[in-house]
């Protein structure tokens, strides 16, 4: 199977990065596309990018060649320092360009250049593609591509009916399992119709299903009252079921 | 969809793999890249065109110094979209749900912090610094720098950092960095040469035209570094705060 030759041999053995790369490729679109969570997708996105950064640098490996980093004897200011003694011409000492059989000692620079810059300017566009995600999650509350195009679906028609009033709404585990799996298109239109009420109820619904609080239900003051007074460690608070104003 | 997804994976994969048969392999001296005439002028020019050891170095900032200094901005207008991004627009509504973050430093972790971030920073400034000769640059040493203030948001707080580079001073500090590095070009350009053509800054310094790229590269990799440092701690600020700059991690 592994014989001289072989695909296996061809792919496996003497090609291994460029399997590697495909693999981490793939897992990235996969994720890409995929992926119902914009996080993820941009997780995705970081596998793919690095897939590509792998590639590049592995294509810059050569076998029996250095950093390319002059070596002393190469070295400009190396050869500069041995000549000093008898060159005081400033333009005339050490550097001069490199023979033809020094060449193959180092490895092609472009590959890292270009992948140096490649992986600065991926972080600044992670960084960018996160603070969208976190606006957008400000602003419908879901960072759940499905969830999403059912609340710009029902903003838009709410639009055609006159109001565009944007209520956002936190989305909280109690809602989790249902909005992802049931109420899909086919409530929308009920959901337009009497939108003013919605949230309220919801919202009792939320607090009548609530199991995973705290032990007792509380009466919503004293809840209150207590998050004030209770300081509360580095967990955030905001995620959890908290009373909406709205 | 996923059904769909899968089979479109998984024949680029296939098709991925099929053309991979045809690649150089491992390490291959033979091969185009490493063979390719570019980079066996790289190789044996950047010593006698600009003096530097470092190739790298040499193509990033001489060779290839308009691409990097568009790069340099890109780096800089995406901290600026993050933190307009974020704290522009509609009402931010987490504002009426404040994060209550109320904890005490750790002991161990602050003093840790405390004798671990002069040295970070000393190291960023040295591979900055030495970015043309040994490993690094710009770009390192800017992360590296940027690194040490975001370990102290971590260790302390958002605002114990803040108060030590501000917001403000963070844009400031990267617009600066643009600054350096366009005008080092512009300088070249206006003694007579193309833009970024460090070469003609001999005219103004006491050196050889080479050695005048060789200190022109160290410059503009002060300026790259000058962003990246800032724009890194920015978009911390930013991101773990929401854009409000203040609580948060």
């Amino acid at each position: 199977m592994f014989e001289d030759g072989s695909i296996f041999n061809q792919l496996l053995v003497e090609r291994l990065n460029y399997f590697i790369y495909v693999v981490l490729l793939l897992i990235g679109l996969w994720a890409m596309i995929a992926k119902n969570n914009l996080i993820k997708k941009l997780i995705g996105m970081s596998i793919f990018q690095t897939a590509i950064i792998l590639f590049y640098v592995s294509i810059g490996v050569k076998e029996g060649a250095t950093i390319p980093i002059y070596l002393p004897e190469h070295d400009p200011h190396g050869s500069h320092a041995q000549l000093d003694s008898n060159q005081t011409d400033l333009l005339s000492h050490g550097a001069k360009v490199l023979e033809a059989s020094a060449v193959p000692n180092y490895t092609n620079p472009l590959p890292h250049v270009l992948m140096l810059t490649a992986i600065v300017v991926g972080v600044a566009t992670l960084g960018l593609a996160l603070s969208v995600c976190l606006r957008i999650y400000r602003g419908y509350g879901t960072v759940e591509e499905d969830e999403l195009l059912e609340k710009l679906e029902r903003e838009d028609s709410r639009k055609a009916g006159g109001s565009n009033k944007r209520r956002p709404r936190r989305r909280t585990p109690a809602n989790k399992g249902g909005t992802a799996g049931q109420s899909k298109r086919g409530q929308t239109t009920e959901k337009t119709k009497s939108d003013k009420p919605t949230p309220r109820r919801r919202q009792a619904s939320k607090s009548r299903t609530k199991t995973n609080g705290p032990a007792k239900e509380q009466p919503k003051s004293s809840n209150k009252e207590n998050d004030k007074t209770k300081p509360v460690k580095r967990r955030r608070p905001a995620k959890k079921p908290k009373e909406d104003e709205s | 969809m996923k059904k769909a997804a899968f089979i479109l994976i998984l024949c680029i994969g296939l098709l991925l793999a099929w053309a991979a048969k045809d690649f150089p392999s491992w390490g291959d001296p033979q091969s185009p890249a490493s063979s390719s005439p570019v980079a066996s002028h790289f190789i044996a020019n950047t010593g006698v065109d600009t003096e530097v050891p470092n190739m790298v170095t040499a193509v990033l900032a001489d060779y290839r110094g308009f691409d990097t200094m568009f790069e340099t901005v890109v780096v800089f207008i995406a901290g600026l979209a993050v933190f307009s991004i974020l704290r522009g627009g509609p009402k931010n509504r987490t504002r009426d749900r404040e994060f209550v973050v109320d904890f005490e430093p750790d002991l161990i972790v602050t003093n840790t912090v405390r004798l671990i971030v002069p040295v970070i920073q000393i190291f960023a400034l040295y591979v900055l610094a030495h970015g043309h000769v040994s490993p690094g640059g710009g770009f390192q040493g800017g992360v590296a720098m940027g690194a040490s203030f975001i370990l102290i948001a971590l260790s302390w707080d958002l605002k114990t950092a803040l108060a030590r580079f501000p917001i403000e001073r963070c844009f400031t500090v990267a617009a600066l960095g643009i600054v350096i590095y366009a005008g080092i070009g512009l300088l070249s350009l206006f003694l007579g040469g193309e833009f970024l053509d460090y070469a003609h800054l001999a005219k103004i310094f006491p050196v050889s035209p080479e050695m005048a790229r060789y200190h022109a590269m160290l410059g503009v990799e002060i300026g790259v570094g000058f962003t990246v440092t800032a724009i890194m701690f920015a978009l911390y600020a930013s991101l773990s705060t929401d854009g409000r700059m203040r609580d948060g991690l």
